[in-house]
């Protein structure tokens, strides 16, 4: 297994993908940061959803991670598209064939593969993080934010559970993508209906059928990557996504074991 | 030990309604280089897939190396094998592409320059792969299948997009490689390259082997064709009928007489046509060529 953890990387840090990732982690994570800084006067709202983040709440020991946990939702999607592209494209390019007469232990090639996009996405959460962080300090004077609490044990506590969390959260979405990649065996399809799904499709259901947040996926990830909010619990999302991740690896780990190699 | 290197029996692949392969059986010797031939769609890329583990057979088994195909990983490690054409990630250089499956294959890395300077990639070693010509990556999926210093080489068309010296250096290397004790399994619909380079062989016609050992024994099966040539044309119809009426059969095609019949059979020809007053310009008996007898076994004409 550590053969392939260690080829995949080879794969994953070459520089078009590891920088144009990574330069996208860090965009998003300084948009959300920014505007909850910038835009906290306005009343059409600085968080997630336009929930408006108050200068009160900013100024708890939490504060300090509310513009990373709000970049959760699309470190998630980049994490999909990555898990997503980096498996199907196994069929698409038709390497798969050479990756399995090299590597025959079909379950040992899929674990290696996903153990290397793992730490591809602990690095793209460490970057969010070091950005979401630096810039809350940055923009706190100008939004008139008093930074006294971040310093305290609480603050940086709240910063590593919300660091988990996020992390948790990314994982489960680029487990969605490779879920996907592996069924559809393409990358357009595994992301367009991937982030289809968790941003139209989910919102559509939850804006109309109530009480349905607490099931849907998209919904589930966003609420682990806050500790639990207005939607889920953090125990029933943690539960609910695990059950939902366990039936859909199983499900894609015995066609990938039994499924003909035939293109 | 098994004493062959390929080992196949009663081996069946069928996808729905379609029969791919039908109870195909042929063996293949440690050191040889045995040609894989047939029209498209006759089940050669379904066969070599099921001995690299890639597809699972409906019936029969095979074994590679002497071990099962139902185990690829206890023999994978001992072969080299590029399947219907070079898959590679396009963004990564070729000598990238081959650190990638190296490192994936536990295997040297060390090697890969002189891999690539073996295969004529030197130069172009670290260019990206979706900048190379069909010709340049048909030698990095060569160089790939080298990775392993392979036991068992199994190769679909490997000269796929070669230019003539291409193919003439690809032949020399799977003849070197075969010498120094690599089993080659080659499919090519180029018959005068496995003609040249192949010691046995195994023919398919819709899923079917129609023929599997050495390919001399194949072509001496054949009925061999005398060419004659009269000083007169117009003699040519009158040297049929003398051919016929001693039990050969035979067609004018152009200004040459083609006459079925044994070699030995030529010195009596001649004769025959000098006592009918036919002067024989020409008289050359010929085996047919791997192509005319994979036209005539496979229906394909």
């Amino acid at each position: 297994m550590i053969r392939v953890f260690l080829a995949e990387s080879r794969k994953l840090r070459r520089p078009g993908l590891f920088v144009g990732t990574m330069a996208a982690v860090i965009g998003v994570s300084a948009l959300v940061t920014s505007l909850l800084f910038l835009l906290i006067d306005s009343a059409r709202g600085n968080g997630r959803a336009g929930e408006l983040v108050t200068r009160a709440s900013l100024e708890l020991p939490q504060g300090i991670s509310v513009g990373f946990s709000g970049s959760a939702g699309l470190l998630g999607l980049v994490a999909l598209c990555v898990f997503a592209s980096q498996t199907a494209q196994e069929y698409s390019y038709g390497t798969l064939r050479n990756l399995l007469v090299r590597q025959p232990r079909r379950l040992t090639l899929l674990l290696g593969k996903f153990l290397a996009m793992n730490l591809f996405a602990l690095l793209s959460v460490i970057f969010s993080a070091i950005v979401s962080v630096s810039l809350a300090y940055a923009l706190s004077g100008k939004a008139k934010v008093s930074t006294a609490a971040w310093s305290t044990s609480d603050a940086r506590i709240s910063l590593i559970h919300t660091f988990i969390n996020v992390f948790i959260s990314v994982i489960a979405y680029g487990t969605i993508g490779m879920i996907l990649g592996l069924l559809l065996r393409s990358p357009i399809s595994s992301i367009s209906i991937g982030v289809g799904w968790l941003l139209v499709v989910e919102s559509i259901i939850a804006a109309t059928v109530k009480n349905s947040g607490k099931w849907m996926p998209g919904q589930l990830m966003n609420s682990i990557a806050s500790g639990g909010d207005f939607n889920a619990s953090y125990s029933h999302a943690i539960t609910v996504l695990f059950a939902y991740l366990v039936v859909g690896v199983t499900l894609v780990s015995v066609l990938f074991r039994r499924r003909d190699v035939a293109n | 030990m098994s004493i062959f290197a390929l080992s196949v029996s009663d081996l069946s692949k069928k996808y729905g309604q379609q029969q791919a392969l039908s109870h195909a059986t042929f063996e293949v010797s440690f050191g040889t280089v045995c040609g894989f031939v047939g029209p498209n769609g006759s089940g050669k890329t379904t066969t070599m897939r099921m001995l690299l583990g890639l597809i699972t057979p409906t019936g029969g088994n095979a074994h590679v190396l002497g071990e099962p195909i139902s185990h690829p990983e206890r023999y994978l490690d001992r072969v080299g094998a590029m399947i219907e054409g070079p898959a590679f990630y396009p963004a990564l250089s070729g000598a990238e592409n081959l650190r990638f499956l190296a490192t994936l294959g536990g295997l040297a890395t060390s090697q890969i320059p002189e891999l690539l300077e073996r295969v004529g990639l030197g130069e172009r070693a670290e260019s990206k792969y979706k900048t190379y010509s069909l010709g340049m990556k048909q030698r990095l999926g060569i160089a790939a299948a080298l990775l392993p210093n392979p036991q068992l080489l199994l190769l679909d068309e490997p000269t796929n997009g070669l230019d003539p010296a291409g193919i003439q250096e690809i032949r020399e290397l799977l003849r070197s490689l075969a010498d120094d004790g690599t089993t080659v399994f080659l499919s090519s619909h180029l018959l005068s390259e496995i003609e040249m380079i192949s010691d046995s062989l195994v023919m398919l016609r819709k899923g079917e082997v129609v023929f599997a050992g050495k390919t001399q024994e194949l072509l001496l099966q054949q009925q061999p064709t005398i060419l004659a040539k009269s000083a007169d044309p117009k003699d040519l119809p009158r040297l049929l009928e003398i051919a016929h009426q001693a039990g050969h059969e035979g067609s004018v095609i152009g200004e040459v007489a083609h006459i079925l019949g044994p070699t030995e059979w030529a010195g009596t020809l001649n004769r025959l046509a000098f006592d009918s007053g036919i002067i024989l310009i020409q008289l050359e008996p010929m085996l047919p060529t791997l192509e005319e007898t994979f036209f005539e076994m496979t229906g394909e004409i």
